[in-house]
């Protein structure tokens, strides 16, 4: 019993239809924000921002970008690291090319430009769906990472396509240690995923969650499918292009076409299943589960097998979490398809009635 | 004129090898509509577990029993642990179940057989044969024939036990329509166990094959992934569309391999290698726009 929502009337429209309609919700979201923005940086060390904090913040907004296509309209894509790596390199490309642009403007325009070839691997879901689509978005994995590869001009004519990126200059100060970087990176996904939230309970997400359950019905009451689909893939494209842009210009600072490979697709994929599909929250608690697993194994399988005498490789460590996240892609599709989202949702409903069972 | 000859000819003996992986899709497909993403994974074990047994000691032909065993066996349990768990689901998470059980694979395989590559020698000589290459100057080698000569094989072996035993006949009828089959006494369970058990003996041959040509490695399960372009050309139902994607996928890789580069190169610089990595699917790309069904697929088709 942590609140009751009992004695909180709504006398308008607004009040019922806002974000967080129940006030403890508020509180909680408010008090997170807080957290995220004054305490942690005040407490977190340099190691906890640029291995964990940051790669965890860009990977919940490729994981929300592909739960906008995936969670909510219905379309499953393996190409999100792709779309990522369009991002990163466009970010780069802007900053190289457009003298003086303001780094913000160029994220954006990296986002815009992911957005785009979006559209375009998104073209065949209006006639196709399924693992037919999944299919033509590997199309769009293989041949984006090819593309950045092998066409010079676009890693600016460097080795291998490898790019570094360059310095995070705002308004003439210099986002160069770990915990700036960490608040700015925290600022752009707090209001990407306050607004992918507003969009999500708007007309524009009710189309696609009604396109994802049945795609005729959509259309019988009125839902154009084809600018719902496109727009579902631009705006998941320009979610993972800017993650991809702050992958390269926050926690790497130099990548290559090759690092934004099908596994990392996979690993996206993986997030939003387990953090649970059409989920705002889903989103972030996957990536949390995704990014943290390996760290936990690391640390712990070496003291098990120390404690249980067994021999031990780093390689046995690597096919065990490969081997965990298939069981657990398994065991959530078959116990709880909604994934870690319902569970604390459940997890809440319980709490309210307690000690009551019902 | 020779040279192309050579290119689309090796590109069509490597066809062969999609193909047989491709199949592996296609039987589980037909009889129980799920898209198998693990497929390519199942090679990759199948491969790794002769090797495996081979290391332990045992001959050539016992290691293939034995990894026969273990494909039938994983196919089983996966039917029962984790597909029949999921009926009524949406294809969709039926599909991504699968790509789970790929990772599982792909965790699993390596742990118990170890993950250095590893060569496994079939004692057939990957060298030309000398009698082509004296009357027509093409490089043929004998092990694409012998690779060749074995999807042949199999794809006659499957669909005369499709057309003519009990059991092809009910997978046949169970592939035709679930709810019919199971109406006249097919006990549905049971036909999808022996489906899985097939792909897993498919996905054996084709282990066998891609790992005596280019090693039991973990790039086996990416180098599978390539069957899911000769589906979408073939046809997700279709055997024979297995077998005439795959071909082409083949040919028209290689062929895009050689004569792309050059032409890129000349528009725009640099160099284009690797052309050969995307193009299958995008050709796939392509063929959805035209004909989503596929060559030989059913007309039936998810439209949208």
């Amino acid at each position: 019993m942590i609140y009751r929502e009992a004695g909180q009337f709504k006398t308008s429209y607004a009040a019922d239809q806002q974000l967080f309609p129940i006030r403890q919700d508020r509180i909680g979201v408010i008090l997170l924000l807080v957290v995220a923005f004054l305490i942690v940086p005040a407490v977190a060390g340099e190691y906890w921002f640029s291995a964990i904090l940051i790669p965890f913040l860009i990977f919940s907004l490729a994981a929300l970008g592909l739960n906008i296509l995936t969670g909510y309209a219905g379309q499953l894509s393996l190409g999100s690291a792709a779309f990522m790596a369009v991002g990163a390199y466009a970010a780069y490309n802007f900053q190289l090319r457009i003298e003086g642009i303001p780094i913000l403007v160029s994220f954006a325009c990296a986002g815009l430009t992911a957005a785009g070839v979006g559209i375009l691997f998104g073209l065949p879901s209006l006639w196709i769906k399924g693992f037919y689509l999944a299919v033509a978005t590997l199309a769009a994995q293989f041949f984006i990472v090819w593309c950045l590869t092998k066409f010079p001009w676009f890693s600016n004519y460097s080795s291998s396509g490898v790019i570094s990126a360059q310095k995070v200059v705002i308004l003439g100060h210099e986002f160069a240690s770990p915990r700036e970087k960490y608040l700015l990176v925290l600022t752009l996904v707090a209001v990407m995923a306050l607004a992918a939230k507003n969009m999500v309970r708007s007309s524009t997400g009710r189309a696609w969650m009604a396109v994802r359950d049945m795609d005729v019905a959509a259309e019988v009451i009125g839902i154009r499918l084809m600018p719902t689909k496109l727009l579902a893939f631009a705006v998941s494209s320009f979610y993972c292009g800017v993650a991809g842009a702050l992958y390269a210009f926050c926690y790497l600072g130099s990548v290559e076409p090759d690092g934004f490979s099908l596994d990392m697709s996979f690993r996206i994929l993986f997030m939003i299943i387990i953090g649970g599909a059409g989920s705002i929250l889903g989103s972030f608690l996957g990536a949390a589960f995704i990014l943290l697993l390996p760290i936990f194994l690391d640390i712990a399988l070496p003291r098990m097998a120390g404690l249980l005498g067994l021999p031990f490789s780093n390689a046995t460590v690597s096919h065990i979490q490969i081997l965990l996240f298939g069981t657990l892609i398994m065991f959530f599709l078959i116990v709880e398809p909604h994934g870690l989202a319902r569970l604390w949702q459940i997890g809440k409903e319980k709490l309210r009635l307690w000690p009551f069972p019902h | 004129m020779q040279f192309f000859l050579e290119v689309l000819i090796g590109g069509l003996l490597s066809g062969v090898m999609y193909a047989l992986v491709a199949l592996g899709f296609v039987l589980i497909y037909k009889a129980s509509g799920v898209f198998n993403f693990a497929q390519g994974a199942m090679v990759y074990l199948a491969a790794l577990s002769v090797v495996g047994c081979m290391e332990k000691g045992a001959p050539l032909w016992l290691a293939i029993i034995l990894a026969f065993v273990i494909m039938t066996l994983f196919g089983i349990a996966t039917e029962k642990f984790v597909l029949r768990k999921l009926v009524n689901q949406p294809p969709i998470a039926l599909f991504m179940a699968t790509i789970g059980l790929a990772f599982f694979i792909e965790g699993l395989a390596p742990m118990v057989f170890g993950s250095d590559p590893r060569a496994l020698d079939l004692g057939i000589v990957d060298e030309p044969i000398p009698a082509i290459l004296d009357a027509w100057g093409i490089v043929i080698s004998k092990f694409d024939l012998v690779a060749a000569g074995v999807a042949a094989l199999l794809v006659t072996t499957l669909a005369l036990f499709f057309q003519y035993t009990r059991i092809g006949r009910a997978l046949r009828a169970v592939a035709d329509d679930h709810q019919a089959a199971l109406s006249i006494g097919i006990p549905l369970q049971h036909i999808w166990a022996i489906v899985w058990g097939i792909a897993g003996f498919v996905a054996l041959v084709a282990g066998l094959m891609w790992g005596a040509r280019n090693g039991v490695q973990f790039a086996l399960t990416f180098t599978a992934l390539k069957a899911l372009p000769v589906l979408i050309i073939g046809g997700f139902t279709s055997v024979p569309g297995a077998i005439v994607g795959g071909l082409l996928i083949g040919a028209s890789e290689k062929l895009a391999e050689i004569y792309l580069p050059p032409v890129m190169q000349s528009l725009f610089g640099g160099n284009f290698g690797g052309i050969e990595g995307w193009f299958p699917y995008v050709l796939a790309l392509f063929f959805l726009l035209v004909r989503p069904e596929g060559l030989f697929g059913e007309k039936h088709i998810d439209r949208v």
